[in-house]
């Protein structure tokens, strides 16, 4: 079943076409991949999509239902949960904390939110850490809490913006498993990555963006063998 | 799962017995002064930390728990002053009620300004609620319904009375008056701060942008706490009117009403229920012993004073004299 349709999307900023006329689909419980170089319009779209950043054209339906050019808070209450490639932790407040205010949309009793927060914190492996600000966490920590937070309001939809991106070696098999154990709660993702070979590894299907534009759609084996994504990304990778 | 069994387990709240227990002490302490003397003056004075903890406590709601920082709070503090005092005038009505006919006022107000100046943020909003407030004084300078620049008298009874809320032997019903609305205020913004919609105006100040992301509708939050601090400050202002029983725009629409509650706050502490009471406890006393030293309004000392200790407070204490009080202490206890 189809949960996300983007149609001929497209948004310039001046004379830059940000997104240019870009269409997919997503289908309910699958994880989508988009790669493309720095400027290809990644965020732009998931800022398109979550109604961060008002489309010039096109049309966005969750669910069958039209969300082209609701505001963001409204998208999310329908259940499109995002995180952000630069990350926006609410600093001053908790971990579990910031995940309540994320529960806070389902649960209206203040003990509820807390236990479901702190199940959800336990669910990102960093329950020891609940009472930490989040100025203290270190970056891997914030994008566990970023994505706990997003998980807190139940979404159907998870964009997720470059969850590996700034971290160390060390942490990054961390975060995969963890995308991969979210996937198994049944919740669709669409993730932007730029490490190849972990868009490969949890990728149902992978989208290449290339200055704007829509260049692939397909599984992963087809997005390798593409001609022009090996032109403008994958340059000489061997895998292709 | 044992973690997690250990971490449900927890109570929702620190609750810390010895603050508690220190707190209840001075609730008792504050109740009981007057019966072991104090003069005038310490009622006065008492009286001038209540109110301004209170109208400090109503400017931390909006720019402490949602960020946004007001330059024109004095202005729900005039419409509450002017409130009582024209209703009780014109129509008889007593100041228990018109106190919130003021709060209504003040809400109404600060919707009707919220909805096009939330929009704005940062400075552009600090600009403009600052203009706001100067044209409340000039419209009330010119309003001759309420005696324009002369403002209004409010008519005095001949013996003490509570219906009209004056007393004119002693200050004592008006510690008591001021006293119950400083805890009841209190209490209120301690139970707003550990609220669904506490959380949500923190979100709102700390990252808009995440907030949105998690169904918060940032304009209307930010315009649920410009109401509420309104309508916690126009009480203040009507009972200042009866406190004083004469008021006028210069006076309850002064812009230096709404640069004290700021200084208070940033004194004590943005964002936490104590700073407000802590900057209040250590400016006032300062504003009225200079005044008391140096005459008329002080000699401007306590402005320097002011001063001074403000940019002392920003180099070393940016989060304000609570930042004193050991973490350990606070509501918020880490575990690690």
């Amino acid at each position: 079943m189809k949960i996300l349709s983007v149609e001929n999307l497209s948004r310039a900023f001046g004379g830059i076409k940000a997104n240019d006329d870009i269409s997919f689909n997503v289908d309910q419980g699958s994880i989508l991949g988009i790669i493309g170089p720095n400027g290809a319009g990644k965020s732009t779209l998931f800022d398109l999509i979550t109604g961060y950043t008002k489309a010039d054209s096109g049309k966005v339906e969750f669910f069958e239902k039209n969300i082209f050019g609701l505001s963001p808070d409204k998208i999310s209450n329908l259940g499109v949960g995002r995180t952000f490639q630069k990350l926006k932790p609410f600093a001053d407040q908790t971990l579990l904390e910031n995940v309540m205010i994320g529960a806070f949309v389902k649960e209206q009793n203040i003990k509820k939110a807390r236990d479901k927060a702190l199940e959800i914190i336990d669910f990102v492996d960093l329950i020891e850490k609940r009472h930490h600000f989040a100025k203290e966490l270190s970056t891997g920590q914030r994008k566990r809490l970023e994505m706990a937070r997003a998980m807190a309001i139940e979404p159907k939809l998870l964009l997720m913006d470059e969850v590996t991106g700034g971290v160390d070696q060390k942490t990054i098999p961390g975060l995969v498993e963890l995308i991969k154990k979210l996937k198994k709660t049944g919740v669709t993702i669409i993730t932007i990555e730029h490490n190849i070979n972990i868009i490969m590894e949890i990728s149902d299907n992978v989208l290449a963006l290339d200055q704007g534009k829509s260049i692939a759609f397909g599984s992963p084996k087809e997005i390798q063998k593409n001609k022009e994504v090996i032109d403008s990304y994958l340059g000489t990778f061997d895998a292709a | 799962m044992d973690k997690l069994i250990a971490a449900k387990s927890e109570p929702l709240w620190n609750t810390n017995n010895k603050v508690i227990s220190i707190i209840g002490g001075l609730v008792v302490l504050l109740f009981a002064l007057p019966l072991v003397g104090l003069n005038s003056f310490y009622l006065h004075l008492f009286i001038m930390i209540f109110m301004h903890a209170v109208m400090a406590q109503s400017w931390n709601v909006i720019a402490g728990f949602s960020g946004q920082i007001s330059l024109g709070h004095g202005a729900f503090f005039g419409i509450g002053a002017y409130a009582t005092s024209f209703f009780y005038m014109e129509y008889g009505i007593t100041p228990w009620i018109s106190i919130f006919f003021g709060m209504f006022i003040s809400g109404v107000f600060a919707v009707l300004i919220g909805i096009p100046m939330l929009r704005l943020s940062g400075h552009y909003f600090a600009i403009a609620t600052l203009l706001i407030g100067i044209s409340f004084q000039v419209v009330f300078q010119r309003w001759d319904l309420v005696g324009a620049a002369s403002g209004l008298w409010v008519t005095m009874t001949p013996e003490d009375s509570w219906t009209a809320l004056q007393f004119h032997k002693s200050k004592l019903p008006y510690y008591y008056i001021f006293l119950v609305f400083f805890l009841i205020s209190f209490f209120a913004v301690w139970v707003l701060s550990r609220s669904k919609l506490g959380y949500r105006l923190r979100a709102v100040r700390d990252d808009p942008q995440a907030a949105l992301s998690l169904c918060i509708n940032v304009s209307n939050y930010k315009i649920i706490a410009y109401v509420i601090s309104a309508m916690i400050m126009a009480p203040m202002g009507s009972l200042f009117a009866q406190y004083i029983l004469i008021i006028d725009p210069d006076r309850v629409f002064n812009i230096e009403i709404s640069i004290i509650v700021l200084l208070i706050t940033v004194l004590g502490g943005i964002g936490n229920v104590w700073g407000p009471i802590i900057g209040a406890s250590i400016l006032i006393p300062i504003s009225e012993y200079s005044r008391i030293y140096l005459g008329g309004t002080g000699g401007a000392v306590d402005l320097i004073l002011y001063g001074l200790i403000l940019m002392i407070i920003c180099v070393f204490r940016p989060n304000g004299l609570i930042s004193f009080i050991p973490k350990d202490i606070l509501e918020r206890k880490k575990q690690r």
